[in-house]
């Protein structure tokens, strides 16, 4: 067995932390969105009455989903643009010591997209292209609303599930301004002092230039990083403020902020589920997402962390140990950082892709195949692994739903998920939601990878050429942002990515939100002994089951010409 | 007078069970050689594209094999050419032409299910027929039954002609009987072949046309127009001429179709992934894995499940107007019932004599009994059962005995023995208590707060005393005195508490309705097993609840007969007519039951829950199966480019062309496999949910990924020995 014990404490432990967290982020997030008092709102209550005013809102007023939706898609667009304006005139901007010039339009559309969606996807070095003042007032404001915009549409789904013979699901810009300013500024302030406490930079200084003890000179970028830094995976965003994104020591200095940023990933998607359960007045029926997210998410870590401790026999033919000792890790340490090894980076990257983060702390280009499809599986499904903040939560429901409606049946009732009739509104809206990201992930990447433009980018031949195009594609659709790398930037992807996170996050939250104003104004059938039970861990079951076959089904062919035969080839000795 | 006539109803009710559980003669079996001749060639015939356009997963199936027929004739014409030598060509073109005529099969496979499905209905509907077609009428000039006639052919009557039908004729068309009274022989409809009576007024006075008069006349005022008949409707009913898809089955449909877009798609981009990986997979192969992963077994069974429990509504004499009820039925969550011939008997029998202190209970049955000998009531026999089994007397009505009817002003009924000078020496009275107590009192004797008591303990378990009194005259004059009180109680129907109990454990709440007081009302209910009960029930307070429990997103069973019952009967979920009902009745309700049979709810529930849990298994299977087909088409379909990937072919098929021949074999043979499980359908046990859904997951979810992996490798097994495998 290549794993070591070390490495399943870790896991345990990181298990258990977020375990104990989940209820409290729970509770804490329920009273947020059902509108009661908690500790803060004594300081923030003020503030948010006086944003109501000035933007003249009337917090009493509530959306149909028709009304939800638009206000989402307004609100969305005016950011997309603005961010755009920023990448395109930055040059002109304060808070630019290095003079970066501005962004070429394909890219800056890409960017805009990428960050509007919560995708985060960086077809950029983040140091050598944006500017302090875009970095902070064009990317970071989009960690905080897109990240907002998933959770409150989150809570609108579940206000439709709660809802009895109701028209609405709330006020998209009330809900927008309590998540924001109750639940991520907050804990991003915290949170980013914390990380300047243990090392990470905060500051406006022109690069610093350093002569090393080779003798050569090396610039070191400087920036606000560790205010964006939390944000960053608090809301499941991941866009790096460097390159190296969290491989970086000014972006993620030790292991305890290595943790700390694991932990931030997850800590929100958790408490969704908790919060879900609580406002459906069963906290088991939260308890069973998450006890699904967490087996998946431990199965999908080990796999991660076998496939990268087994490494690569064609080096252990060539003779190199590569087995763990007292004095090296072993495996395969290609792309990771020293300071994280085999585990920790497995962790991250699980966890990351699990979420709709995708940040990074090692490099998926260089995992071994097996150790690659785990992100790729992971995005591929969804995200609904405890998932993107919201995305993750509605993500989860909808497979939930389509277990519901599959096996519902075998108990001889019509399919009803808590208490809540599904027919045939539900499951075409259920059904085009899950439809629509296989959707673009295989017809996107079938196209570019029999079009030059398309293949043009691609550094690496083979079934590894294959999984790094349909990396790239399945991260924009599933709003990951996390990148395979491997892939040059050009026109053609810039705006075919752009699209593709663009028909990923809306194209996919019309048809749920729909769902949402179908279901709120049904009644609720109530629980007997005949209704199918949600709540159990037979349910747990079959929604990994659901989620594994759906899965399987739609991607086995082309995992089996990526990943799949790659790993196969590399056991013959070949690689790509 | 016997006791068997009076134990008649509860021996009825075991009949009646018997007759649910057992086949009634003349019943066509699912897979009687008749159907299976007639639903071959319809399964041609449906391979009409426009047929199958309706079924989204087989219309790609056919066009599938469309593709592949017209691959297969371009190969026929195709030259070796370089890498592709002559062999190869032969042996691709046997592929193909093999791939072509199982795709083909696949298709008429599922037509064969919806045929089967079909068969046993339109062979109902040709017994109907014969019924309808043949019979003359005798059209009364108006409506006394002595005036002049006319005969005309029934498909001439109008709607309020009156029609005079004699025994022997059959009754013309649906109407009420104005006149008269008659046995009339419904067998034609209901298959019960014990005649049943129908007379003018009341609630037994709606005759069906196609039926038959055995005895005497009666005068029929027509009510249906030719065409709307109910023997057209149920024709057009187990036809399913009208079927419409009911709406979890367009849920599925869409849920299908959806899956089946999806597998589309993976099957087109599959191709340039193939492309860019080295080499183009074949058309044919590809069509193959498409046909192989979209839901073609539910898709194919779809339609047939739905039929079939249409048609197990019929085979248990009940018409449902359309598939929406038979699928609420199975949703059903509360049931509403009537005591009185549907929990109880009907009638009040004595149980009991309850003696007061100083008297026998010899002397209160004796007396009882003597009040009763004349008295031709149901509780009256009763009385007399009960004390010749207890104490043997004989007594029979002899000319000394006087009896006193019962009359609304006493309240009382009952005896006098008259003396030879014709005067009274003995009177015995029974009666309720306040009757008999002023009785004795007028007579000069008093009463007891004792009885006061046993009336009142009586009253509390929900039985009703009955009390007795007598006056005698001897030596010391006359004297009155009660004697004692008779219990009269609703004998709750046997086997009834069990039904409840399963009913409980589906998760069912049953509701009594009962026009008694709620004393008694909550005792019967407790002793049946009811969950809650509805007393002094009128249709307004009836209506009532069943708005109330809708609201709280209940869905409503019941049954009903009468016209007052008609707006209930269209405001429950699921309303259940008796066919002995009245029009209104009939037409308020979605479902008619042939045997009128109010306990026949219970067994439509089942059979709507029966229908959904056949359709979710099959689903879940269908789902599950594709697994195992991956593993075998992937590795065959890249053997050139990658053969690497035979790592994946677990199953060890033997070449790439048995691999994927042996996989859509499967595909098809599994259809025709499944074709009893979806015509009889899933039994439904009534364990709860939970338990329920664990041991179909097993059965149908797992089972369902390995008996492929089983299936496939066997067919492969058989090419080989065959030498098949090209």
């Amino acid at each position: 067995m290549p794993v070591t014990l070390n490495s399943v404490v870790q896991v345990v432990i990181f298990m258990v932390v977020l375990l104990l967290l989940t209820k409290p982020m729970g509770l804490y997030l329920t009273t947020v969105f059902e509108g009661r008092k908690n500790w803060l709102t004594p300081a923030l209550r003020p503030v948010e009455h006086l944003f109501y005013k000035l933007c003249g809102i009337d917090p009493e007023e509530e959306h149909k989903w028709t009304g939800y939706v638009i206000a989402m898609l307004v609100f969305s667009l005016v950011g997309m643009l603005l961010l755009y304006l920023f990448e395109r005139t930055q040059q002109w901007l304060p808070f630019n010591p290095q003079g970066l010039s501005n962004v070429e339009q394909g890219l800056a559309f890409n960017t805009s997209a990428s960050f509007t969606t919560n995708t985060n996807w960086q077809f950029y070095t983040g140091e050598t292209t944006m500017s302090y003042l875009t970095q902070m007032a064009g990317l970071a404001f989009h960690n905080f609303v897109s990240a907002a915009t998933g959770i409150v549409l989150a809570v609108a789904l579940i206000r439709g599930l709660t809802r009895r013979s109701a028209q609405t699901l709330g006020n998209f810009w009330v809900d927008l301004t309590r998540c924001t300013l109750y639940v991520l500024l907050p804990l991003s302030i915290i949170g980013a002092l914390f990380y300047v406490s243990q090392g990470m930079i905060q500051n406006f200084n022109a690069y610093v230039t350093v002569h090393t003890l080779d003798g050569v000179t090396q610039t070191i970028a400087m920036g606000p990083v560790a205010s964006q830094e939390f944000i960053k995976n608090l809301g499941t965003n991941g866009g790096g403020f460097f390159n190296a994104n969290s491989a970086h020591p000014f972006e993620n200095p030790n292991a305890l902020t290595n943790l700390i940023i694991m932990l931030s990933v997850l800590i929100l998607p958790a408490g969704l589920f908790y919060m879900f359960g609580k406002m459906v007045k069963d906290t088991r029926q939260g308890w069973v997402l998450w006890a699904a997210s967490a087996i998946l998410l431990v199965v999908g870590m080990s796999v991660l962390l076998v496939a990268e401790q087994t490494g690569n026999p064609m080096i252990a033919h060539a003779g190199v140990n590569q087995s763990v000792t007292s004095t090296q890790v072993g495996g395969n340490m290609e792309g990771k950082e020293v300071r994280f090894g085999i585990t920790d980076s497995a962790m991250f990257n699980t966890i990351s892709t699990a979420a709709s983060c995708g940040c990074v702390n090692s490099f998926i280009d260089s995992y071994t195949p097996l150790g690659g499809l785990v992100p790729l599986a992971n995005i591929g499904l969804g995200e609904i692994v405890f998932g993107g903040v919201g995305s993750g939560l509605y993500g989860m429901l909808m497979f939930a739903i389509i277990a519901v409606f599959i096996a519902g049946l075998m108990v001889g009732r019509t399919p009803e998920y808590l208490g809540k009739k599904i027919e045939r509104k539900e499951i075409m809206m259920a059904a085009l939601a899950l439809l629509i990201l296989p959707a673009s992930i295989l017809g996107f990447t079938a196209v570019a990878s029999v079009l030059p433009q398309g293949v043009a980018s691609i550094s690496n031949a083979g079934p590894h050429g294959l999984s790094e195009m349909l990396y790239a594609y399945t991260s924009a659709n599933g709003n990951n942002g996390s990148a395979m790398a491997g892939l040059l930037g050009s026109p053609y992807w810039n705006w075919t990515m752009g699209m593709a996170m663009l028909i990923g996050r809306f194209a996919f939250l019309i048809p749920i939100l729909a769902f949402a104003g179908s279901l709120a104004q049904k009644r609720v059938v109530p629980a007997g002994l005949g209704t199918f039970p949600t709540n159990g861990p037979l349910f747990v079951g079959l929604l990994i089951g659901v989620i594994l076959i759906v899965g399987a089904l739609t991607y086995f062919p082309v995992y089996s010409l990526g990943p799949i035969v790659e790993h196969l080839l590399m056991q013959a000795g070949k690689t790509f | 007078m016997s006791i068997n006539q009076i134990q008649q109803p509860e021996a009825n009710i075991e009949l009646e069970t018997k007759a649910w559980k057992t086949r009634r003669k003349g019943e066509i079996s699912i897979f009687d050689p008749r159907i299976i001749r007639r639903a071959i060639p319809d399964s041609f015939k449906k391979l009409d594209p426009r047929v199958q356009l309706k079924n989204p997963v087989m219309f790609v199936v056919e066009v599938g094999s469309t593709i592949t027929t017209i691959e297969f004739i371009r190969l026929l014409f195709a030259q070796p050419s370089g890498a592709f030598t002559a062999d190869q060509l032969v042996a691709e073109r046997w592929f193909v032409l093999a791939v072509a005529i199982w795709l083909w099969f696949t298709v008429v496979f599922a037509n064969f299910a919806e045929a089967m499905a079909e068969g046993r209905g339109k062979a109902q509907a040709d017994t109907l027929r014969k019924a309808r077609s043949t019979t003359m009428a005798r059209r009364l000039n108006s409506r006394e039954h002595d005036s002049a006639t006319t005969l005309v052919s029934a498909p001439e009557l109008r709607k309020g002609d009156y029609v005079l039908v004699e025994a022997g004729d059959v009754i013309p068309g649906d109407g009420e009987v104005v006149e008269g009274v008659a046995s009339v022989d419904e067998s034609a409809i209901t298959g019960e072949s014990a005649p049943v009576i129908r007379e003018s007024g009341g609630d037994r006075s709606a005759v069906t046309g196609g039926t038959r008069v055995l005895s005497d006349w009666i005068v029929v005022q027509i009510t249906a127009n030719p065409g709307e008949t109910f023997l057209d409707r149920m024709i057009a009913l187990v036809e399913g001429a009208k079927r419409q898809k009911t709406p979890n089955e367009i849920a599925l449909n869409i849920l299908i179709a959806s899956l089946t877009i999806i597998f589309v798609l993976v099957v087109v981009t599959l191709e340039p992934f193939a492309i860019y990986s080295g080499q183009a997979v074949s058309v044919t192969t590809l069509i193959a894995l498409l046909v192989c992963l979209i839901p073609t077994t539910i898709g194919g069974l779809l339609s047939a499940i739905g039929i079939a429990g249409m048609d197990r509504m019929v085979q248990r004499n009940v018409l449902a107007m359309s598939g929406r009820a038979v699928e609420a039925a199975g949703d059903v969550d509360v049931l509403l019932l009537d005591k009185t011939g549907t929990i109880t008997i009907g009638n009040r029998m004595a149980t009991r004599f309850v003696p007061l202190k100083g008297v026998e209970e010899r002397e209160v049955a004796h007396a009882a009994m003597l009040s009763s000998l004349s008295d031709e009531t149901p509780e009256g026999r009763s009385i007399v059962v009960l004390a010749r089994e207890r104490y043997g007397f004989t007594d029979e009505i002899d000319p000394a005995l006087t009896f006193v009817p019962f009359s609304a002003t006493t309240r009382m009924s009952g005896v006098d023995r008259l003396n030879g000078s014709n005067e009274p020496i003995q009177s015995v009275r029974k009666g309720a208590g306040e009757s008999i107590e002023r009785f004795v009192w007028e007579q000069g004797g008093e009463t007891s707060a004792e009885l006061q008591e046993i009336v009142t303990s009586i009253a509390r378990v929900g039985s009703t005393p009955l009390v007795v009194a007598e006056t005698a005259t001897n030596g010391n004059g006359k004297q009155a005195r009660v004697l004692g009180v008779i219990e009269l109680k609703d004998i709750v129907k046997s086997g009834m508490r069990e039904r409840f109990d399963q009913l409980q454990r589906m998760g069912i709440r049953t509701i009594m309705i009962t026009g008694d007081n709620p004393l008694t009302a909550a005792a019967i209910a407790k002793e049946a097993g009811v969950d809650d009960f509805l007393a002094q029930a009128t249709p307004e307070t009836k209506m009532q609840l069943i708005k109330e429990q809708q609201q709280g997103g209940r869905l409503v069973a019941m049954t009903g007969d009468g016209t007052n019952d008609a707006p209930a009967l269209a405001q429950a979920d699921v309303g259940v007519a008796m066919n002995t009902g009245t029009q209104a009745a009939k037409e308020a309700a979605n479902m008619v039951d042939l045997d009128s049979n109010p306990t026949k709810l219970i067994e439509v529930v089942e059979v709507g829950k029966q229908l959904l849990i056949t359709r979710g298994a099959l689903t879940t299977f269908s789902i599950a199966n594709d697994v195992a087909k991956y593993f075998a088409i992937i590795p065959a379909a890249f053997a050139v480019t990658y053969p690497q990937l035979n790592a994946l072919n677990i199953m060890g098929l033997a070449t790439p062309h048995s691999a994927v021949l042996s996989a859509v074999i499967f595909n098809a043979l599994v259809i025709i496999a499944l074709i009893p499980l979806a015509l009889r359908g899933i039994k439904y046990r009534p364990i709860g949910a939970g338990p329920l859904l664990r041991r179909n997951l097993l059965i149908y979810g797992l089972g369902g990924i390995i008996v492929p992996f089983i299936g496939i490798k066997l067919i492969d097994l058989i090419l080989v020995a065959l030498h098949l495998t090209l």
